[in-house]
């Protein structure tokens, strides 16, 4: 019992396995591959003409969440400065 | 008397008796004051109270309306949850505090009037301020002073508006102000700080990761949403609003996904969410109003969550910085669960909180064709699942296993996150009861076939990048590094020019001085030449020359008579 926990506390559990993180990724991509074409079995209630577009929030998601981490990339070194920036000239 | 108690004075005068208690009469009695004044608030009846003759103004000390009632009730429960997590903390001092500082934050919201809204606007500054010195650390003190300078700086512009308010309309009700001359622009900029606008938003994220384990809970409740709340009462349907909350949905984003410490990613991330409660009150439909309140009623609820999460990871580890991180759910499966729980919620997952409160403000922003705001809008809800959704629980409790193993949270804690995911999870699964009590007439539903579906594509697809970006090592790594922000003009360029214009200052004065100083020894040389001992003017002169200088002035004097008189 003991000697199981500690194999289990030290590198055996599930998400340890890089094929499980993989089956989990490709789950995901399937997930959203689903609700791409789940917008062709429904009428959108939209506001804007704009929201009908075929998998609207997928994509503009997408972009986003790409456009801010890249961005953020940038920024990065910009502002980026040692921990202990503030600390020092006093 | 007692019928009409202001439920906020259970909890500030309640809070005085707290050091003369011990052990569990004391875990008790903090827990029993805001159930106390919540049954209270729920007891009285809409209406006002607790009136005050002061010279000329009658002040309205207690005002329970729609608005003011649902504010205070998750206020309540924010305490409640606040002191619950806080149990196993011995510094009596950050149990005055906090419930100090809850209560004050309650006195505003039940203001009816400027004035008392004023006097507690300061108290919930000077109270909360020993939630982050209570610290003890340099740091944390430095950084305490700045946060009060700037809250009680809040609360100077608030008392100039509220004056000049009161001279120009001569009430000093706490209605509607709208946005026009001095006056009102003074109180919103007042509110405005509070409310973390850009630019006025950087105490934020200085101070509350500074403060204690439990004090940033607290803090991360009260002081924003009492802002929210006065922005809602005092500026509604206020356009301006709808582009300033735009803007903090949006920038905050950027800083959160490089930064390290995971509680100034959270308060990045409150920012954040402040954004769409502003923009909320800056359509000022009912539909956006009732947005507003129910996104600040869950929101407070679901950052308490994650908050108190990350303080757990701090309490145990240690550290709350996310290069030294990693694999925690190993140890701490359920602070992670719970965790996991907050980032659904603030992601606006179908089934979690954070879902059946944004759309309504997304809604109302739509309903009233604003198609810009509503784009910024749906990309800073991008932006929330990668900083709260994704970065939190993933880089602390999962991503490269950090090889740190510690205790579970200590179980008063896990208590006080149980709670609020059970809260958080109750309230985006069967939300009625809150729309019932948000202050105008709900007429939204918020589980459509389009709703779920485009916000599950929204999210899913964001997290689609996240995958593949990660997986590819284009993801920015958590490393150990300061980003600037705005308050890089105060704690570095004004300090700079503080140097500059002090050396500057300092040698025109000395030049000034020295130029001073030769003059007077120059004046000194000669008086001691002419008075001096030696002098000409100290010889001693006889009587004659005495008579005669006299007749020459008299003569003088005559000649000039005569001139003047012609």
């Amino acid at each position: 019992m003991n000697e199981h926990q500690n194999k289990t506390a030290d590198g055996g559990r599930w998400l340890d396995k890089p094929r499980n993180v993989d089956r989990l990724v490709y789950a995901l991509y399937a997930v959203c591959a689903l609700l791409f074409l789940a917008d062709l079995l429904y009428t959108k209630k939209a506001y804007f003409g704009f929201e009908n577009w075929v998998g609207f929030y997928g994509w503009f998601g997408f972009a986003s969440y790409v456009f801010i981490v890249l961005s953020a990339k940038l920024w990065r070194r910009v502002v980026k400065r040692d921990e202990d920036y503030y600390e020092r000239e006093r | 008397m007692f019928a009409t108690l202001n439920p906020a004075l259970i909890l500030i005068v309640g809070a005085l008796l707290v050091p003369l208690l011990r052990g569990r009469a004391r875990s008790l009695y903090m827990l029993a004051l805001p159930l106390a004044g919540l049954v209270q608030l729920v007891l009285l009846p809409s209406g006002e109270y607790g009136h005050w003759q002061v010279f000329e103004y009658t002040l309205t000390t207690l005002r329970i309306d729609g608005l003011s009632f649902v504010f205070g009730l998750i206020f309540f429960v924010a305490a409640f949850l606040g002191v619950l997590y806080a149990l196993h903390v011995e510094d009596t001092l950050q149990h005055v505090a906090a419930l100090v500082y809850a209560g004050a934050a309650l006195g505003a919201t039940f203001a009816g009037d400027l004035i008392t809204l004023f006097i507690f606007w300061e108290l919930t500054a000077v109270s909360s301020v020993f939630l982050i010195w209570a610290r003890r650390t340099e740091r944390a003190y430095r950084s305490g002073v700045r946060y009060l300078i700037i809250q009680v700086g809040s609360g100077v512009i608030l008392l100039a508006g509220i004056i000049l308010h009161a001279h120009e309309t001569g009430s000093i009700a706490f209605d509607n102000i709208g946005l026009s001359g001095l006056a009102s622009t003074l109180i919103f900029i007042a509110f405005g700080i509070k409310c973390a606008f850009p630019l006025l938003h950087n105490w934020l994220q200085d101070a509350y990761p500074e403060a204690t384990v439990t004090g940033t809970v607290v803090l991360s409740a009260f002081t924003t949403k009492l802002a929210v709340y006065a922005l809602a009462r005092g500026f509604p349907g206020t356009e301006l609003l709808l582009y300033i909350g735009a803007t903090m949905t949006a920038f905050p984003i950027f800083f959160a996904v490089i930064e390290n410490d995971m509680r100034r990613v959270l308060s990045y991330s409150l920012n954040n969410q402040l954004g769409f409660m502003v923009a909320g009150i800056g359509v000022g439909t009912e539909l956006a109003i009732n947005g507003t309140v129910a996104h600040a009623f869950c929101h407070i609820l679901y950052k308490a969550l994650l908050f108190m999460s990350m303080g757990a990871v701090l309490y145990r580890v240690g550290t709350i910085k996310a290069s030294q991180l990693g694999g925690l759910y190993k140890s701490m499966p359920l602070t992670a669960g719970f965790c996991i729980v907050g980032s659904m919620s603030i992601s606006a997952f179908p089934l979690f909180s954070g879902f059946i409160s944004k759309s309504l403000i997304l809604g109302a922003v739509a309903a009233e064709q604003y198609w810009g705001v509503w784009l910024v809008l749906l990309f800073a809800s991008a932006g929330v699942l990668d900083h709260s959704g994704i970065k939190i629980p993933f880089f602390t409790f999962f991503a490269h296993d950090s090889g740190k193993r510690c205790a579970e949270a200590p179980t008063n804690m896990l208590w006080a996150m149980g709670l609020t995911a059970f809260a958080c999870i109750a309230i985006g699964v069967y939300p009625e009861p809150l729309y019932a009590i948000l202050p105008y007439a709900v007429d939204y539903i918020p589980y459509t076939t389009t709703h779920v579906i485009t916000q599950l594509q929204l999210l899913l697809f964001s997290a689609m990048a996240f995958a593949i970006l990660y997986r590819r090592g284009v993801y920015p790594p958590e490393i150990p590094a300061l980003n600037l922000d705005f308050d890089w003009v105060y704690r570095r360029l004004g300090r700079r020019l503080m140097a500059v214009s002090r050396t500057a200052i300092g040698g025109t004065d000395r030049a000034i001085r020295q130029a001073l100083h030769r003059q007077g020894l120059r004046l000194l040389t000669g008086l001691f030449r002419h008075h001096g001992p030696h002098g000409i003017l100290a010889r001693t002169w006889p009587t004659g020359s005495m008579v005669l200088w006299v007749a020459v002035l008299l003569g003088a004097y005559l000649i000039f008579y005569y001139a003047g008189a012609r």
